[in-house]
């Protein structure tokens, strides 16, 4: 105290300032988060407190909150899962890499490889990079071509890329580009696809596009295509969720997967929708969120029903 | 119940909420500012801080005393997070990086929590508990103390007394931010969200995958984190992390924590000023731009406008199938309107009207309702310049609540709201001038601009939600969004307790046949207006460039 009252302010406010960031650490940094541990250890609350764990005859399989991949070594879905929504979570539902694509509505040109074979490994060193309209359109026919429905999307092409051209020429007074010098199908790579999804577009012959070509100068036009505007496969089989660990699929995309369980597992397709029912959860009180149904829970009452014999 | 109905019922049952909670919390922090008892905690911590609760600051030692316990504040956090590796329950990580630990420090500090790292690959245990989500407490009470010092200068005549920081910080933190935390911390958990300090630990999966589980004191972090409108998420997801906010009902109630004590302060404060319609008044241009606002973002992404949006069917990319496309707009709102800055879903990847809302949410200064305290004093601020607009329409001296604004008072006014907009606009202009700031965008064309300029609206109205493509973790950014944080925080503040000194020192104008109402619809009317337009005419050539150019063809 007789240096408080000695000090100059300055001084005597810094060692307040000190004092008090200690006294509050102790208090909400130390002593707050342990007791709110120590209650949570009270039975109803512990669970939860350690993740909501699943297990399956003593073996962790995982937790009731987070999702999982069901796919094999190669990354090919296995047949008799029911598949989780796309993940941004490192390479897919990885808890200590989580986030989302954070790609933007208009993010619609890729940049294409290099060498189209090495095209992953190129991805993975940020050196080409699909749109997220290309990624939207790949998926849905990937999704499609599984479950044996219609992939086809608007502003996507029949080959699973975005339907987008650079019309290059000059602008009008409104910045439009009427009459064209060249058009290019920018996400459709000469060497990969045969033939570019439009043959002509404004008079012009439409050209595949080509590594390192420079497409900026062009009016970038997304083609909307006939595809209907309620495609067969479900928004969240296209998406990716924002946490990269979402645990739940729509029951849309849920009852399109049915079909093809059921034949993996060889039982009745109303076996698998019962199935489907029994884990889905509508909106809290009839409005908070929406109807979802758990992918892990349901894989595991599917195992322990219908034990899958590949 | 079709989607539309249950989204209007979701945003409705939130407003219900809040409606039913101003009374009782606003009389509540009423008493607790107001009060002169202590409790024997209490007293025993204004022992241990060495300060005499009884002894009143004049402005420009209460703002002396709010930057010395930031400066503090700072140096400490920095220090904590250099020398992590050498703590318990690091985790194994490294030393934070200087710039990063420095954005880190200052984000937290600020009540900002942008978050340039990701939780789960950089902060251990300890560091997360004792030293981020002390700040949480920390900043949102310092927050409070400075609008109550300015409704304190309403309130107050002939002194040069504004009240004591140190009392009001460490009441802000015990009696409303504690207690409050701790009953949330436990909902939270009865949701599923997790508390306990495990390192990440493997398992199998179902189909014989390896996953690596992450653990953490997350609920006594996630509760604060809400209720004192910081939004520093214990994990790279942030609210959309299922081990944050595991279910759809625990998103409603995180909504609702990011904005209760903001709507609240109002009532406190027209309790203060011996007013509870003056309270009604500000309460209602909150909502106003609240519920006008909330609307406009879930309907912009409900109709999904868009390529991308258009090709999928739904605005769904970053979004969680628990949450939806609905609940998840309004989340984004309410976090752009009061200052927390959590994301339950990516903005990034929503429309690009959707994402402009959020921006627009952040261009307003954060006034409805704003942050725990800026929230208030941002909005009495704004009061301020409404009176003085219609002082000038009618040629008479303006005042407010029985106070002069005169020449002093309009000057700490304008400056204050001059602030955010030169540290936005200088700092996005900087950015695009070169390879430093560009070579961040994850995007390219207009939606590139728009991360650029997110990023420093965010941060200098202390918001820190983010579009999350830009790569901030580079020495330019983390130098520059710091800087704009910490300008964007405390040189306003000191113009508020300037401002408050000033008023203090006033008495008190009767009222007059010439004096402007501040309580009746018409000023309420003016508030808005005055708000809408001063942004409009600051930011829209910025938005033009960037999500209009988008959104817009």
């Amino acid at each position: 105290m007789s240096l408080m009252t000695r000090a100059p302010g300055w001084v005597v406010q810094h060692l307040a300032a000190v004092r008090a960031l200690v006294v509050i650490t102790m208090i909400t940094g130390v002593i707050y988060p342990i007791v709110v541990w120590g209650v949570a250890l009270l039975p109803g609350l512990h669970d939860r407190a350690e993740g909501s764990m699943v297990t399956i005859g003593g073996r962790t399989v995982g937790s009731r909150l987070i999702g999982q991949l069901f796919t094999d070594k190669s990354g090919d879905p296995l047949r008799q899962y029911f598949q989780s929504r796309p993940s941004n979570a490192g390479t897919g539902y990885d808890p200590t890499s989580t986030g989302a694509s954070n790609l933007g509505p208009e993010d619609v040109v890729d940049t294409l490889p290099a060498d189209p074979a090495r095209k992953a490994a190129e991805i993975a060193a940020h050196k080409a990079r699909d749109s997220l309209l290309t990624q939207v359109c790949a998926r849905s026919k990937a999704v499609g071509a599984l479950e044996g429905v219609d992939g086809s999307r608007p502003f996507c092409t029949p080959g699973g890329v975005g339907a987008v051209l650079s019309v290059i020429g000059p602008r009008d007074r409104t910045g439009h580009v009427t009459r064209p010098t060249r058009v290019v199908s920018v996400n459709e790579q000469c060497g990969i696809v045969a033939r570019p999804f439009l043959t002509t577009y404004a008079g012009r012959p439409v050209e595949c596009a080509r590594y390192g070509g420079d497409y900026q100068p062009g009016e970038i036009v997304p083609i909307r295509g006939r595809a209907p505007a309620t495609p067969a496969v479900p928004a969240d089989a296209v998406t990716a969720s924002g946490s990269g660990l979402d645990p739940h699929i729509s029951p849309a995309y849920a009852r399109l997967q049915a079909p093809r369980v059921a034949r993996a597992r060889g039982i009745p397709d109303d076996a698998v929708l019962k199935a489907i029912t029994a884990n889905e959860d509508g909106r809290v009180l009839g409005f908070i969120g929406e109807p979802r149904v758990d992918v892990l829970r349901l894989n595991i009452e599917l195992d322990k029903r219908y034990p899958f014999r590949g | 119940m079709s989607t539309t109905i249950a989204a209007i019922l979701f945003t409705g049952s939130l407003v219900i909420a809040l409606a039913v909670a101003y009374r009782p919390l606003g009389d509540y922090m009423y008493r607790v500012y107001t009060g002169t008892g202590q409790s024997r905690v209490e007293r025993g911590v204004f022992r241990l801080i060495g300060i005499r609760p009884d002894a009143q600051q004049t402005w420009r030692a209460y703002a002396r005393s709010v930057l010395a316990f930031s400066v503090v504040s700072v140096l400490f956090l920095y220090g904590f997070q250099r020398l992590q590796e050498h703590l318990p329950l690091s985790l194994g990580f490294g030393p934070v990086v200087p710039h990063q630990a420095w954005n880190t420090a200052t984000s937290f500090v600020t009540n900002t929590n942008w978050q340039s790292y990701s939780g789960e690959s950089t902060m251990g245990h300890l560091v997360q508990m004792a030293g981020l989500a002390v700040q949480n407490f920390a900043s949102a009470a310092v927050g409070m103390a400075v609008a109550i010092a300015l409704v304190r200068g309403f309130a107050r005549r002939r002194t040069d007394h504004l009240g004591n920081f140190w009392v009001d910080l460490i009441r802000g933190v015990l009696r409303i931010l504690l207690p409050f935390a701790f009953v949330g911390a436990l909902v939270l958990i009865a949701g599923g969200a997790v508390q306990n300090f495990h390192d990440p630990y493997p398992l199998q999966t179902l189909a014989g995958a390896r996953q690596v589980m992450t653990g953490g004191p997350v609920a006594s972090q996630e509760v604060i984190k809400q209720l004192g409108t910081n939004g520093g998420g214990f994990y790279n997801a942030n609210s959309a992390h299922p081990f944050e906010n595991p279910t759809p009902w625990t998103n409603w109630f995180q909504i609702f924590l990011m904005l209760v004590i903001s709507v609240s302060l109002p009532r406190t404060f027209g309790r203060m000023v011996g007013s509870d319609r003056q309270g009604y008044a500000i309460v209602a241009v909150m909502a106003t731009l609240a519920i006008v606002s909330l609307t406009l973002i879930t309907v912009f992404q409900m109709s999904h406008h868009g390529t991308v949006p258009t090709a999928v069917g739904a605005a769904s990319e970053g979004v969680e199938t628990r949450f939806g496309v609905p609940n998840s707009a309004t989340f984004a709102g309410a976090t752009t309107l009061s200052s927390t800055g959590a994301v339950d879903s990516a903005h990034d990847s929503y429309t690009s009207l959707g994402g402009m809302i959020g921006m627009f949410n952040m261009m307003l200064g954060e006034v409805a309702p704003g942050g725990t305290g800026s929230g208030l004093y941002g909005m009495l601020v704004l009061a301020v310049i409404t009176v003085f607009v219609a002082g000038l329409m009618v040629g008479r001296t303006p005042e407010y609540l029985g106070k002069k604004i005169g020449s002093r008072e309009i000057k700490f006014a304008a400056a204050y709201f001059l602030i955010t907009p030169i540290c936005v606009l200088v700092g996005t202009a900087v950015a695009m001038a070169g390879d430093w700031g560009r070579r961040g965008m994850l995007n390219t064309g207009p939606h590139g601009l728009s991360e650029v300029l997110y990023a420093f609206t965010s941060a200098s109205n202390n918001n820190g939600s983010a579009f999350g493509g830009l790569t901030a973790s580079t020495p330019f950014y983390d130098t520059a969004l710091g800087l704009a944080m910490a300008i964007g925080r405390f040189l306003p503040m000191i113009l508020i307790l300037a401002l408050a000194g000033s008023l203090a020192r006033q008495g008190r104008i009767p009222v007059s046949e010439g004096t402007l109402p501040t309580y009746r619809p018409q000023f309420v009317g003016m508030v808005v207006g005055v708000a809408v337009i001063l942004v409009a005419l600051t930011f829209l050539p910025a938005l033009a460039l960037g999500p209009l150019a988008e959104g817009i063809r």
